[in-house]
């Protein structure tokens, strides 16, 4: 098993009146509720957590960006991903990931991700997004180019890190004189790539396609299972057998000395008026175009208040389905065994903390896991033969299929 | 008394690629009507009023409406460029009056400025293009598709008695088919081209620029600057209307259309 430690890095320290008096806290809701001195101090608690987690035996350290919104303070997964490289030694340094459409030169990306690779000595698992509707917004990235532009920034990048330069890029999107960045990764073929996800099927099969790990973000247990049967046609389709080494979840998991603490702890995972993303016009998190024509008649009811958000579960029902989960180690060993049994992930992230969730608290509880969830886990990994691509050996990619190992000295 | 029914011909007509859809009524001086960015509205009474005096030809633009989405356009000279196409096989131009609706606006002047003496005339409704110098054009991304279309009225009854109080989900799927098809290739510069109002001066035939004083998605000061910078052009704001002069104030544009194109 894989298991990583994930926070959204929530900006907690905002005035939370002002969200609810505005209708939204995200996109437009004003920055002058920013506040960089807290800023400045939640930055420097979630670094010390990071830490703590690799100290108790986390395998890897998960990192997402988002933009113009309290509910992730990352703007630039990289940069987190540049201080951990230095600050941590034995983690992998999951980035899932950065959001490709809103580069205007993945070339620069791919530069970076081989930086952090090489600081790191070859840690770097490259995850690759779509980034949310509102982070096309934020960025004035065309949503109707989404996807062309991931898939071809995807392309460019791999090529960068996979064929010596230079080379010259003439794309639909993306057009390079020269391609000849040095900087290039200190794995070969190139660091492992994990999409992670949670709605779009195109996603789900653009990923098995590639023979990439999916990671399924906080979905109910029965929507993760139609999901890996989708990933598993088309890994039958494209030559391969899916199974748990392309397989992952994040879990929403925070664990306490005491029930009752846990489960007031976990009411914070719900902090953005339960919606984690954050309450914003649907138009923001769907602009046209960014979602495919077969969503069309659901999103634009959805965008207009006639259909309720499709992720907008209350906390109870969350409870209860798993989504969230939330207790002492000894009575969340046995939900996240019912996680593993019913879909067999071998790469977990744990969620850990959100909200309000005092520094001590998410501290107390990166501990926790690290001392009697993460092991249990591990036996059940062992007995269950949820092997990871590292312990499997999985294939890179479907175009490089040997793994992902440190090239050797060249003399 | 109501007035008499217009019978409308639609064709599928190929043009570079893309299944043109061509509504058409009426005799007499050609016009070609472009429609604003959330599409050409059924029944058009603007459309109705004007095939009543005049030829009147209705494309669908490239992507919008019944017309098919050419995944290769990327700019709204494109679509103009369409359009001389179009009007070149069927050799219109000479006679032929353009007539551009806040969008479809733009797409007339970028049509005017390729053939400065093409046409007959030039008549420009709240039209895009020009980027204002103290305002802002109204962004469609951020707003809701029944939001955007309410702040282009004046008179939010007007809104009512065309879409319903509440739209069918039906009319939301076109605007948004509509509102994706415009961000392909008006996404940025949002809604402006910033060559433009450099070509403008060799438009030598007469242009009629048409406001709706309640404008709230294109500025006024654009309808200040598209006369200034065309050199046969003069400016009647109406009242009474908001961005879409045609729904709210159709005979009176109408109207406005005819006598301008009788001038000739």
């Amino acid at each position: 098993m894989h298991l990583m430690y994930f926070t959204e890095q929530p900006m907690s320290a905002y005035p939370e009146q002002e969200g609810r008096d505005f209708g939204a806290t995200a996109l437009m809701f004003s920055n002058r509720h920013f506040d960089p001195v807290a800023g400045s101090r939640l930055y420097n608690e979630y670094l010390e957590h990071y830490r703590i987690a690799e100290e108790v035996g986390f395998d890897g350290i998960m990192l997402n960006e988002h933009h113009n919104a309290p509910f992730c303070m990352q703007a630039k997964c990289n940069i987190f991903a540049s201080i951990l490289a230095a600050t941590t030694k034995r983690v992998k340094l999951v980035l899932l990931g950065n959001p490709l459409p809103l580069a205007d030169n993945p070339v620069r990306l791919a530069e970076e991700l081989a930086m952090i690779d090489m600081v790191s000595r070859g840690r770097l698992v490259s995850g690759f997004v779509r980034g949310g509707g509102q982070e096309q917004l934020a960025a004035g990235v065309n949503p109707a180019y989404n996807r062309e532009r991931f898939e071809e920034a995807h392309a460019l990048i791999v090529k960068a890190w996979t064929q010596v330069g230079p080379f010259r890029w003439e794309g639909t999107h993306y057009q390079h004189r020269v391609v000849n960045p040095w900087a290039v990764p200190v794995q070969t073929p190139h660091p492992r790539v994990w999409i992670p996800g949670v709605l779009s099927k195109e996603t789900i099969i653009w990923a098995a396609k590639q023979r990439y790990p999916y990671i399924a973000l906080s979905t109910e247990i029965e929507a993760t299972q139609k999901i890996w049967e989708l990933y598993d046609k088309v890994a039958q389709e494209s030559g391969y057998a899916g199974g748990p080494e392309y397989r992952g979840y994040l879990q929403r998991c925070h664990v306490a000395e005491t029930e009752e603490k846990a489960m007031a702890n976990a009411k914070q995972f719900m902090w953005m008026q339960g919606e984690f993303t954050g309450l914003a016009h649907p138009v923001w998190s769907s602009p046209s175009g960014y979602f495919s024509p077969s969503y069309r008649t659901a999103f634009v009811e959805y965008a207009v208040g006639r259909r309720s958000n499709p992720r907008g579960a209350a906390f109870d029902d969350q409870i209860r389905n798993q989504q969230i989960i939330a207790g002492t180690p000894k009575t969340v060993i046995p939900k996240l065994r019912r996680l593993l049994e019913e879909t067999r992930p071998s790469i977990v992230g744990f969620w850990a903390s959100d909200g309000f969730v005092s520094s001590e608290d998410t501290k107390t509880c990166i501990r926790l896991l690290g001392q009697e969830v993460l092991p249990a886990l591990r036996d059940m990994g062992k007995e269950l033969g949820l092997w990871s691509p590292f312990e499997a050996n999985a294939p890179t990619s479907i175009n490089f299929p040997e793994p992902a190992r440190l090239k050797d000295p060249a003399r | 008394m109501s007035p008499s029914p217009v019978s409308w011909r639609t064709e599928r007509v190929p043009v570079a690629g893309i299944t043109l859809n061509v509504a058409s009524a009426g005799s007499g001086r050609p016009v070609l009507v472009l429609h604003h960015d959330i599409g050409r509205p059924e029944p058009s009474p603007f459309d109705d009023a004007l095939a009543r005096a005049c030829r009147v030809l209705a494309p669908s633009h490239p992507g919008y409406d019944a017309s098919s989405r050419p995944e290769w356009m990327r700019s709204v000279r494109d679509v103009a460029v369409v359009y001389q196409w179009l009007l070149a096989e069927r050799d219109l131009a000479r006679d032929l009056t353009l007539v551009g609706l806040g969008f479809g606006g733009w797409i007339a002047a970028e049509m005017a400025t390729m053939a400065p003496r093409a046409f007959n005339r030039l008549v420009l409704v709240g039209a895009m293009g020009l980027k204002p110098e103290r305002g802002e054009i109204a962004d469609q991304a951020l707003v809701s598709y029944i939001d955007y279309v309410r702040r282009g009225f004046a008179d939010q009854r007007a809104f009512d008695r065309l879409f319903g109080a509440e739209p069918p989900t039906s009319r939301l799927e076109q605007w948004d088919l509509n509102r994706e098809m415009t961000f392909r290739i008006a996404w940025k510069p949002y809604m402006y081209n910033p060559t433009l109002p450099h070509l403008l001066g060799g438009v030598a035939i007469p242009a009629l620029i048409v406001w709706g004083r309640d404008d709230r998605i294109v500025p006024l000061e654009c309808a200040e600057r598209y006369q200034k910078t065309l050199p046969h052009a003069r400016l009647e704001i109406v009242d009474g209307a908001g961005h879409f002069v045609d729904m709210e104030q159709p005979d009176e544009l109408a109207s406005l259309v005819t006598r301008f194109v009788a001038e000739a």
